[in-house]
């Protein structure tokens, strides 16, 4: 466990959530980014600029801090092509069908208490740890 | 307008919280889901600090009778635990599994990340746009 970094965490983890009330406050949304992000082009006309416009804000983020930071950011992917295509699709079309991901239903949907998103957190962390299993393990790892 | 700008601020501050928390590197989040292996905690505690504010923020905001810029809170009332929602969570899950990133830093990692960034993000939005043709096809439940 001595990649562990707690503090770093829990500090992020709260910006995310100071995040999520603020949306929540404003606009009275929810911050599920996969459907703020679908909702850039399927949302009620009046509702689109704001969810582009927080799409801006999640990319311009991430730079703030590259300029701020005196160390680079870590950023280490080591995917096959084929599988950062398989594993593309997954996500889009499961986050769909499942109507969310790790910040609609993770984290604003357990701190409303709904059951619907705590069998989905369940059900996607499960299957998320059993796939990097069997790949470590097909790898021979 | 007030509305567009609390989008950004909610973004940007979403962007810096994935950032510090490093869940914007795949490595760090394939760590956690690597539970039988050199497990990192991380994402767990990322999760907790963001549901931490989250709880206590909603359970403030939801005292008022509407959010700031908006007539009232959208918060999803459907309570059903069905089949799209558990297949979209094993979906999601195995996607994510596979490389390491969900929609949210997907996004937030265009600028700092690789070029993977967006062959996974390409494939991520084919696989939303192949959804919504289902769902209007009248191909899903």
């Amino acid at each position: 466990m001595e990649n562990f970094t707690p503090f770093s965490a829990l500090a992020g983890g709260s910006l995310i959530g100071l995040s999520a009330v603020l949306l929540m406050a404003m606009t009275g949304r929810v911050a599920g980014i996969s459907g703020i992000l679908s909702n850039v082009v399927l949302g009620a006309p009046g509702e689109r600029l704001w969810r582009l416009l927080f799409v801006l804000g999640l990319i311009l983020g991430p730079i703030m801090v590259r300029i701020l930071s005196s160390e680079p950011l870590p950023f280490e992917i080591t995917s096959s092509f084929p599988l950062l295509l398989g594993g593309g699709l997954l996500v889009g079309v499961g986050t769909r069908l499942g109507s969310g991901c790790t910040s609609g239903h993770g984290v604003c949907g357990l701190s409303r208490f709904s059951v619907r998103s705590l069998v989905s957190v369940v059900t996607f962390i499960g299957v998320g740890m059993i796939t990097v299993t069997v790949l470590r393990l097909l790898a021979g790892g | 307008m007030g509305k567009n700008f609390a989008g950004l601020m909610a973004g940007l501050i979403f962007g810096i919280g994935l950032t510090i928390s490093q869940m914007t590197n795949p490595a760090k989040v394939l760590g956690f889901l690597n539970i039988l292996g050199n497990w990192d905690p991380s994402l767990a505690l990322v999760m907790g600090g963001a549901m931490a504010v989250a709880t206590l923020g909603y359970f403030l905001v939801w005292k008022r009778k509407s959010p700031v810029f908006g007539d009232h809170f959208h918060v999803p009332t459907n309570n059903r635990i069905d089949s799209p929602l558990v297949i979209g969570a094993m979906m999601f899950g195995a996607g994510w599994g596979l490389v390491g990133l969900c929609p949210g830093p997907a996004i937030a990692g265009l600028a700092i990340g690789g070029w993977q960034i967006w062959v996974f993000l390409a494939a991520m939005l084919t696989g939303m746009a192949v959804h919504e043709g289902a769902k209007r096809a009248n191909l899903l439940p």
